[in-house]
């Protein structure tokens, strides 16, 4: 096995302290960076090594806990699976995930989405009452696999960093939020897909949404929100529908 | 200071902490429930766990089975009461996260499927993917949204416990968004707050696992149980310690040295296996205190891989196939190819024991009560002991659960005690003493010491001394290391002097957490002369039931090293035997 790189990058990091900054600036650190490592660990070396006043969120180091979105290069990444080796030129920009209120320096606010999470009724409301003595929920493995997807999202918002509609319209759920919603409505064991529409449908930004699927696109668990947005639309015309214009038929 | 009144404060918002304010939210929606954790739930460290939750639900296994793994896993070290208690209530537990939406991999016919995994005899692991802790810990969230009763502060860190007339009854935590200090007054303080394994350099353990939890109720004045048992998990990557689970070899990876030879049948793990064929508690399906110690002898001979991360041995997982892999353990690929660029489809993957457990933690009885009146804890800060020295993988999902319910119950019945809180005056004092101690930090401007320079020296004194072997010697130089460590942060430097999300303060305060607990480590492994589970002298090499099976029990001196107490191990139906792990061989 090969010896490790090692190679000098710039990192041009944006700053924001609300107690001292009137605005944004950025500054820029030069870190000895191997090549295997990933921008979390420059970000790491230079708060141990060259500014302890840098603060930014991370925990897991391996793309699980979500916490550590930020746009690197533009681009909204998790800091801990963006490869070094994958920024050829020497100079890397990173900043606050786009679209949300910066707190300080890397660190953006998460509360408009933990409201807009809490709102779908991300639970599950079981079709059936079962006592804990009776056991399981049977659910195959094609029932599993309906939804299973939609279960892998990490709350990262590297989705919503990238989705012109959240940009535009603060208040629309956005995806994360909207496939959870799907996924627990896909759930075979759950009854409460009525209580999640309500919420779901009176989002205005779910009929604006315009399906560029950029939220998809950055998302690195493979959760494809851009595709439960989409299945979610689609039944809420039919439900639209079967209300309106076919008032006879059950939903 | 801002005064916040709840019936129950909670510290951590990982598996423990999330549950136990589900089982508080239900027995009584009238309890007003503070939740207090330092980052978002969602990123607590639970989601990092991979393999499964073990609990008794299939028809070839038994409570009485489950229950002998876990002694004889655990070295004998773990108090038998707690483990009864832990069994009966495991498959009731995961059966209730099923209700509650987890996404459980399933058998064709609907019900959960189970795993094998080390040190179990039966196939007893439920598992979701290789990604359960994750959905336990994101089912547990999401249902807790349903409680209007939960109240969240997240990005909270708890700084100190209010202690008056012998009764913890709350905290003081700061606001990490705004810097300020805020008093929690509550009947009842359930700590749940995990564990600290980032005392070590190279961890499965997330930036959070600093030990405030332990370090919290330690200093209060409640002892530390068993700090010394630290677990290795056999199977890290080399380069950044990134965990691949247990489940790999529970799914048929096997070990090889650098002959390609499968050691673990020289450690009494043998005969050897074929391969694709695993069998229960034998081999690649050894403990992990086994596997870990086989590697240092490995390394010792000669007989390992060397790589630019340093030694390594081989897990082949190739046999298992593309499409197995990918059911099965998807994210163990996604982390190969992703870190250290190797496909397990294709490579064998070089890996090596990493730090991952901490057995010990607060001392607390089978009702999660430590002895602190109003102060309970759960979860991987907290040591019941159902782990003893050495737990079996899959166990502590479930602990979890169990405890984090049964600590929230305790905490309800403590409630009903009705016992009068102290004056305002008092508590307000003892949380102007803890601002006070921050306060200090800032006021400083002539300290002498870097808070990453004092972590780098901590951290390597354990690699050094306090690792898969131990030797008095190496001992007595980390206890004199860390007493050291202790008083030079004294001496340390804020760099940030300013309050808005300061995370040089955080840090500030997770190393004093963190060197708490190692001096309880240290202390503890140098005065315990035996070799038991995870803990093994090279000086005393064999365990020594006539005087040590017994609890360790450190208690805090705020500039002394702590005191140890030994306490007897709960011994109610299990004799203590010999662990055979050569299961093919009868
Ligand atoms: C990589 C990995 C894989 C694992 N795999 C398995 C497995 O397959 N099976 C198994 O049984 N076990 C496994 N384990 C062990 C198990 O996951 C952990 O022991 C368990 O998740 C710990 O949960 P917890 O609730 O005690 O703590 P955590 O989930 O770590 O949560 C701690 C909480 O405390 C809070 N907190 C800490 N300090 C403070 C403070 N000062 N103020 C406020 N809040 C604070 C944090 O914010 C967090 O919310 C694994 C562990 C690791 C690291
Ligand atoms: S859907 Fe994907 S990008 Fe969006 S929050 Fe979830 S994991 Fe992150
Ligand atoms: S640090 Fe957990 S996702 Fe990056």
């Amino acid at each position: 096995m090969s010896e490790l790189q090692q190679r000098q990058i710039q990192l041009e990091v944006l700053r924001y302290n609300p107690e001292t900054d009137t605005a944004p600036r950025y500054q820029t650190y030069s870190v000895p960076c191997l090549e295997e490592w990933v921008v979390l660990d420059a970000l790491n070396y230079i708060k141990d090594h060259l500014d302890p006043t840098l603060s930014y969120r991370w925990s897991c180091h391996m793309a699980v806990c979500g916490s550590c979105g930020m746009m690197v290069n533009g681009e909204p990444k998790l800091a801990c699976k963006a490869f070094i080796h994958e920024y050829k030129e020497g100079q890397i920009k990173v900043e606050p995930m786009a679209n949300f209120p910066i707190e300080r320096d890397l660190v953006t606010s998460v509360e408009d989405f933990i409201t807009k999470l809490a709102s779908v009724k991300p639970y599950l409301i079981p079709k059936e009452d079962k006592p804990v003595s009776a056991g399981e929920f049977k659910q195959t493995p094609a029932e599993l696999k309906k939804f299973k997807q939609y279960t892998l999202c990490i709350n990262c918002m590297l989705c919503y960093a990238a989705c012109p509609q959240y940009a535009l319209v603060p208040e629309f759920l956005g995806p994360a939020a909207i496939s959870m919603a799907h996924r627990y409505n896909q759930d075979s064991r759950d009854g409460g897909r009525d209580q999640r529409q309500e919420v779901i449908a009176s989002d205005e930004g779910v009929w604006e949404c315009s399906f560029v699927g950029a939220c998809s696109e950055v998302c690195p668990k493979h959760v494809d929100p851009a595709g439960a947005l989409q299945q979610i639309k689609v039944a809420s015309t039919i439900d639209w529908y079967k209300e309106h214009l076919m008032p006879w038929m059950k939903k | 200071m801002e005064i916040i009144k709840a019936d129950v404060a909670i510290v951590g918002a990982g598996g423990a902490g999330l549950r136990a304010a589900i089982a508080l939210a239900e027995a009584d929606p009238k309890l007003r429930i503070a939740l207090i954790s330092k980052v978002y739930p969602m990123r607590s460290h639970t989601c990092a766990a991979e393999g499964g939750a073990a609990g008794v639900i299939k028809s070839d296994d038994s409570l009485d089975l489950h229950f002998s793994d876990t002694v004889g896993g655990g070295d004998w070290l773990s108090d038998q009461d707690a483990v009864e208690y832990f069994i009966n209530e495991a498959p009731k537990e995961l059966t209730q996260l099923e209700h509650w939406g987890c996404p459980w991999s399933r058998e064709a016919d609907g019900s959960v499927a189970v795993r094998p995994f080390g040190g179990m005899k039966i196939k007893r692991t439920w598992y979701a993917a290789d990604k359960s802790g994750f959905h336990i810990l994101h089912t547990l969230f999401q249902t807790s949204l349903k409680y209007p009763s939960i109240q969240r502060f997240d990005e909270y860190y708890a700084t100190d416990l209010l202690v008056e007339d012998g009764r913890c009854q709350g905290l003081t935590a700061l606001e990490i968004r705004s810097g300020e200090m805020k008093q929690f007054q509550a009947g009842a303080v359930i700590i749940a707050a995990g564990g600290g394994g980032k005392m070590f350099p190279f961890t499965t353990n997330g930036n959070i696992k600093t030990g405030d939890g332990m370090a919290l109720a330690y200093r209060a004045g409640t002892p530390l149980k068993d700090m010394e048992f630290v677990q290795y998990h056999p199977t890290g990557l080399p380069n950044n310690g990134i965990l691949l689970t247990e489940g790999c070899r529970g799914e048929g990876g096997v070990l090889f040295n650098k002959d390609g030879r499968r050691y673990l049948q020289d450690y009494g793990m043998g005969p050897e296996t074929p391969i694709g064929q695993p069998v229960l508690k034998t081999m690649e399906l050894g403990p992990r205190d086994r596997l870990s110690q086989a590697f240092w002898g490995e390394q010792k001979k000669g007989n390992t891989v060397k790589t630019p991360w340093g030694d390594c041995v081989l897990l082949d997982m190739r046999h298992l196939g593309e499409k197995k892999i990918d059911e099965r353990l998807p994210l163990v690929r996604d982390l190969c190819i992703s870190y250290l660029g190797m496909d397990p489809v294709k490579e064998p993957i070089p890996i090596r024991p990493v730090v991952h457990y901490m057995m010990g933690g607060i001392h607390t009885d089978v009702q999660a009560a430590t002895r602190l009146p109003g102060l309970f804890a759960a979860g991987e800060c907290a040591c019941v002991s159902i782990n003893g020295a050495n737990r079996l993988g899959s166990n502590s999902l479930t602990e979890l659960l169990v405890f984090g319910r049964r600590a929230a119950l305790s905490a309800i019945a403590h409630l009903q005690s009705n016992q009068v809180p102290s004056s305002d005056t008092a508590l307000a004092a003892k949380a102007k003493e803890s601002q006070n101690r921050i306060q200090a930090l800032f006021d400083k401007s002539n300290g002498t010491e870097s808070i990453s320079g004092l972590r780098q020296e901590m951290m390597d004194t354990m690699e050094e001394n306090v690792g898969i072997y131990r030797t008095g010697e190496g001992l007595a130089a980390a206890c004199e290391k860390i007493a050291e460590l202790r008083q030079r942060y004294a001496n340390i430097t804020l760099t940030d002097k300013t309050h808005v999300y300061n995370t040089d303060l955080m840090q500030a305060l997770e190393l004093g957490s963190m060197l708490d607990c190692a001096e309880a480590v240290t202390v503890g492994a140098r005065d315990r002369k035996e070799s038991r589970g995870a803990h093994q002298r090279l000086d005393f090499t064999a365990r020594d039931d006539e005087n040590l099976l017994k609890h360790s029990l450190a208690h805090y001196h705020p500039t002394e090293p702590p005191r140890i107490e030994y306490l007897d191990v709960v011994v109610t139906k299990s004799k203590p035997g010999v662990r055979d792990y050569s299961g093919a061989k009868k």
